[in-house]
């Protein structure tokens, strides 16, 4: 039976990884390598990079860090932000990263999704998705609205509709981000996550308002997600991975148990 | 000299990473006489079937490999390189190399399951094989595919693994190996599998 993934989130600013990250045995938590290390040897089913400076003269920074990853990590990573274009894509697979993930520049264009998905594959193409609760009308049917530059455009399109379109261009899988949920650590935003998740064929991570195991159990099972993504949980050392999976293994979420 | 073959389907950087982190220095080639000069093979590669298989002709890699095949080289086969080895696959109804009897055919959808097949999972071991020795029940190795390949004799499936039906996830024949799943993506087990790869002399009792 397929494990239901647990996708520690690392940002990255100008080659450092930028959240305060509580670890033990003088593991510098600035160096995304050597974090990435960390939650690889602790059991993170893959590792998500977020570019966060994402300008064109940073983006070389970034491929030195990817390509470094690549070196030390054997499970899938991939990285977002700021992806522009088939070139941002090439150079941060070729350097290594499993995954290439699309967010503002796929609404905007959206035939990246499908040039991606032509060029490198579907398995490649994450689509990212910013996503805020708004009430229905009858340009957002679904009361989920897409917003893009990092959660400060909304775009009146509706978040369902554009899930749907981005997975028949041929995205691979949904990185789902809801931005009323994010930060809080108060638990993902479940209807969300359903709702797209029981209308696409697609994995869909959810992304978002993770603070307890119990939050990853609701959303992998009440939420229908296949992935869910933690940041400060893990990173401010409130849990470990290991401890989140047992958790979850005790409840009967399929995880993986053994690394 | 470890050989990976490079015939444009994906991206060959982690493949050629792991076995250098086994310290061995794969050489990438889309060149048939260095194929069959190698002493060792890997055959990875994502994408589809029918513009693998096209691209393998071109090449004349597919001739390439035969030839690995029948002086037995060991070969591995990753993913479509675990697929394009049966005879057929029901992607783009391609004819493909015939090393190993069988067809790959596509994972059946059903209701409330994900496809394609992504993420971990485990292999129920059907056969030993040297290539999978000493790996733990509860290991789990990295997916990504909407097709399987489907050996037309029981013996040649080594290991199945299950999403939505129990298919076929590790197989082989003589000097060939192949998994569906990525051994370069699937953590120190997957390591594993690569350097009980290097290791191995071919040799295989059917």
């Amino acid at each position: 039976m397929l494990s239901k993934r647990i996708i520690p989130c690392l940002d990255v600013r100008a080659g450092r990884t930028t959240k305060g990250i509580k670890f033990k045995n003088n593991v510098d938590v600035g160096d995304p390598v050597a974090m990435a290390r960390v939650y690889y040897e602790a059991g993170a089913d893959e590792i998500v990079f977020y570019d966060i400076t994402a300008s064109s003269d940073r983006r070389d920074i970034m491929i030195e860090v990817v390509r470094n990853v690549a070196r030390e990590i054997f499970i899938p990573f991939s990285v977002g932000g700021g992806i522009r274009n088939l070139d941002d894509m090439r150079a941060v697979l070729l350097a290594g990263a499993e995954k290439v993930s699309v967010n503002t520049a796929a609404v905007l264009a959206p035939g990246l999704v499908a040039q991606g998905a032509r060029a490198f594959g579907s398995q490649c193409i994450v689509l990212g998705m910013d996503v805020k609760k708004v009430a229905p009308t009858d340009a957002i049917p679904s009361g989920y609205e897409m917003v893009i530059h990092g959660g400060r455009t909304p775009m009146g399109l509706d978040a369902l509709r554009w899930a749907q379109e981005a997975e028949r261009l041929g995205a691979g899988e949904i990185c789902l981000n809801s931005i009323d949920a994010d930060g809080t650590q108060a638990g993902y935003e479940l209807t969300l996550t359903r709702l797209i998740s029981e209308h696409v064929s697609i994995p869909v991570i959810a992304s978002g308002g993770a603070g307890t195991p119990d939050h990853l159990y609701q959303v992998l099972t009440t939420g229908r997600a296949d992935a869910a993504l933690i940041a400060s949980m893990v990173h401010y050392g409130t849990y470990t991975i290991r401890q989140i999976k047992e958790y979850l293994d005790g409840r009967g979420v399929p995880v993986r148990l053994a690394w | 000299m470890l050989v990976i073959i490079d015939y444009q389907a994906g991206n060959l950087t982690s493949v050629v990473r792991s076995f250098k982190a086994l310290g061995v220095e794969g050489e990438v080639t889309q060149d048939p006489g260095a194929v069959t000069r190698a002493s060792r093979v890997v055959f990875p590669g994502v994408g589809a079937a029918g513009k693998a298989m096209a691209t393998l002709g071109q090449l004349g890699l597919d001739q390439a490999l035969r030839e690995c095949f029948h002086q037995g080289v060991p070969i591995l086969g990753i993913c479509l390189g675990a697929q394009i080895v049966l005879d057929y696959s029901e992607e783009n109804g391609t004819p493909c190399l015939g090393l190993l009897p069988g067809r790959t055919r596509v994972l059946p959808r059903q209701p409330g399951l994900k496809i394609p097949h992504m993420g971990w999972n485990r292999v129920r071991w059907l056969r030993p094989h040297a290539v999978f020795k000493g790996l733990p029940e509860a290991a789990e190795y990295y997916f990504v595919h909407s097709y399987y390949p489907d050996p037309a004799q029981e013996n040649l499936v080594l290991g199945v693994t299950e999403h939505g039906v129990t298919f076929p996830s590790a197989i082989g024949t003589r000097n060939l190996v192949a998994t569906q799943f990525h051994p370069e993506k699937s953590g120190r087990f997957g390591l594993q599998i690569l350097a009980n790869f290097l290791a191995w002399d071919g040799s295989h009792a059917e």
